[in-house]
């Protein structure tokens, strides 16, 4: 069992480090550009890789492609509709009742 | 514009929330929705509040939440917060020369308060107003209007999830696939990004039997290394086609 505090103290302490390193101790810390460059990937790849599993195996054990699969059904419009309309909060509201839809309407 | 655009620190730190306002709106969602899930987690409510009081960098607690949720070790859940936080350090950079002169209490308050929102409206105003003498009051103005509404919506999601407990049998989880794809999808318009994302989400696939959530962290390096390539290869395509 994990201490949740302790893991909050631990994720709250090195937030504000990267914060307010720069500028307290001001322009004595230098990042390399391929440093920068790579930084751009991070949260894209982050995201992308915890959802990916959750999407494709939502039960942890095998690949589930099929259309009684809500989570890849509700996946696959949700990157239709973003794709088609940028729109952040249409996107999350039409995969969430997407995903409902299917699982008590379609599936039941 | 070179005249100072407030004239007292109380107005330019009202400008600064006013001005950040679309923001607010756009992070409502995703402060409830954080709260729902932390509701619905292993978290006590009370830590859910805790961690939006004092990590506040809203995809790192999303995060932090779906790892828990994996059981993920402490070290796992450290080491991602700080990869996914240090683009912060970048936008300090980016401001640095703008603060270097406040006194050391005022520069980790505004260091403490940066977030993505807060960074693109601070960007803007030091781009219009490069001298502005009280743009740090503009700048708190902007970091505690983030600061009190993510506060706020943490909690609207906590007592949501409360009064709903059964969202998690539900399959609640899938709000943080739908906000995730939400983020990254418009990302993937440029190809080096969608390199990025198809390699990491291919690995965290095959690699997501590994122990202690190090399938996540390969498929990160992973992604991260083909966005460089895929870069670095643009580049030269670029170069060789301004020879020919």
């Amino acid at each position: 069992m994990m201490d949740y505090t302790l893991m909050i103290i631990g994720m709250a302490v090195v937030t504000v480090a990267i914060k307010a390193t720069i500028f307290v101790l001001g322009g004595r810390v230098v990042f390399p550009p391929l440093l920068q460059q790579a930084l751009g990937f991070v949260p894209v790849t982050v995201l992308t890789a915890i959802i990916v599993p959750m999407v494709l195996a939502p039960h942890g054990a095998g690949l589930e492609l099929t259309w009684r699969n809500p989570q890849l059904v509700a996946a696959i419009v949700a990157v239709l509709v973003c794709a088609a309309t940028k729109r952040q909060l249409l996107t999350i509201v039409v995969a969430l009742a997407v995903f409902f839809g299917w699982q008590f309407g379609v599936l039941q | 514009m070179s005249h100072p655009p407030h004239s007292t620190p109380l107005s330019s730190l009202a400008a600064g929330a006013r001005d950040t306002l679309p923001m607010l709106v756009g992070a409502a969602p995703f402060g409830m929705i954080f709260g729902t899930l932390a509701a619905t987690s292993p978290l006590a409510p009370w830590q859910g509040q805790l961690m939006s009081m004092s990590v506040f960098a809203g995809s790192s607690q999303f995060i932090a939440v779906g790892l828990v949720a994996g059981h993920a070790g402490l070290l796992v859940i450290w080491l991602t917060t700080f990869i996914v936080n240090l683009r912060h350090m970048l936008y300090a950079a980016t401001l640095l020369p703008h603060v270097a002169r406040l006194p050391a209490r005022w520069r980790w308050a505004l260091g403490f308060l940066m977030t993505d929102e807060t960074f693109a409206v601070m960007n803007g105003y030091y781009s219009r107003h490069p001298e502005a003498p009280l743009g740090h009051w503009y700048f708190l103005g902007s970091g505690l209007a983030m600061y009190a509404n993510w506060q706020a919506w943490t909690l609207v999601g906590l007592l949501f999830g409360a009064v709903f407990p059964r969202l998690q049998t539900l399959g609640l989880d899938f709000a943080m696939v739908a906000t995730f794809i939400a983020i990254i999808v418009p990302q993937l318009t440029r190809l080096p990004h969608f390199g990025a994302a198809l390699a990491a989400g291919t690995f965290a696939y095959l690699l997501k039997d590994l122990p202690y959530k190090l399938g996540l962290m390969s498929a990160v390096l992973i992604g991260v290394a083909v966005g460089l390539a895929v870069s670095r290869w643009r580049a030269g395509v670029t170069v060789q086609e301004e020879r020919a």
